[in-house]
């Protein structure tokens, strides 16, 4: 009887190791999400994930698929973020030059409060659309591990080129307007 | 009579109530930062220096001077932030999992050392107990409890 109660906790013990395991498996998985960036490197373009998020700029939500057929230019800032402050005038600039062609630059805020993320909009001008993220639950699944970073997404909702970083130097500038035109081609 | 002695139980109580609730005064915006996590370091925030870690300590500060309780305030920050901002999980919905588990592991442990404590003790009352002593070390016993006793 002692015997068998031995062996069921020592099942127990292994079930539940084998248990956080799987579990610190799923959840290196659900953070990685593929690493967009490296993966638009290699040429790959790999499927820009979808998500639905509260709009700053109205009222209402955004869906990111529903932007299919356009080519997309995701910006991920947050108010607190210094170098975001430099960029926002370069992106306003981007979306006021590109949205007749079909371009829509999507702004997504995370890890911020609302008011300072309306603040920081009014205060650089922003007109594009701003979806908001405030647990930042969208940043796993594009692989996003600072502010900002950029997405050029083409049609087809398909990641042509990724920026870690501001946009800001000048060569950084004419390949994000490269990569917009190779994402409005395709 | 008892009527006055009804009122007299009940304005105990409320008295006893306000006091209680004079007593805790305003939310600790010490305590508030131990028990809520930065969004960017996730860790709490008396030990973050993040910008967004010092936009929230000033948010905190703002909302206790307007009388906000602390609940309050750890709603509104969940409402921007998400649940993850909490230090603890929610004693409700997924998060009661945290709290219960360690509960019940402390319960099957208890469950575990009674068992295991109850099979000792059955171990130990064999039948052998019970079967008569041996005659000559019983008179050797009874010889050495003479002696002491003399």
């Amino acid at each position: 009887m002692a015997h068998r109660a031995k062996l069921v906790a020592q099942g127990v013990a292994v079930g539940l190791v084998v248990l956080l395991f799987v579990l610190l498996a799923w959840t290196l998985l659900m953070d990685e999400g593929g690493d967009l960036a490296a993966a638009a490197a290699r040429g790959e373009r790999p499927q820009a994930p979808d998500f639905t998020l509260e709009r700053l700029d109205r009222e209402g939500d955004l869906t990111l698929s529903s932007l299919e057929g356009k080519a997309v230019v995701l910006n991920v800032w947050a108010s607190w973020c210094i170098p975001c402050k430099d960029e926002a005038p370069f992106l306003e600039q981007v979306w006021q030059q590109n949205r007749s062609r079909g371009v829509v630059v999507v702004g997504l805020d995370a890890k911020d409060f609302r008011s300072d993320a309306r603040r920081f909009m009014k205060r650089f001008g922003l007109t594009f659309p701003i979806v908001y993220d405030g647990p930042g639950d969208t940043l796993g699944s594009y692989g996003v591990t600072g502010f900002p970073e950029t997405f050029v997404i083409d049609r087809e909702g398909k990641v042509v080129e990724a920026f870690a970083g501001a946009v800001n130097a000048t060569e950084d500038r004419a390949r994000l307007r490269a990569a917009l035109e190779q994402a409005l081609t395709s | 009579m008892r009527l006055q002695a009804l009122f007299l139980v009940v304005g105990a109580l409320i008295a006893s109530g306000a006091a209680a609730a004079a007593a805790a005064g305003p939310p600790n915006a010490a305590d508030l930062e131990a028990e809520l996590v930065c969004p960017v370091c996730e860790t709490t925030l008396d030990q973050s220096t993040a910008p967004v870690a010092e936009r929230m300590k000033a948010f905190i500060r703002v909302r206790i001077a307007a009388g906000d309780t602390e609940q309050e305030i750890k709603d509104a920050l969940v409402g921007e932030f998400g649940p993850g901002v909490l230090a603890t999980p929610p004693r409700s919905g997924f998060g009661l999992l945290a709290w219960l588990l360690p509960l019940a592991a402390l319960v099957a442990g208890a469950i575990a050392v009674g068992l295991l404590i109850r099979s000792w003790s059955r171990r130990r009352a064999t039948p052998e107990d019970d079967r008569p002593l041996d005659p000559q070390l019983e008179r050797l016993v009874d010889e050495e409890l003479a002696r002491f006793d003399g």
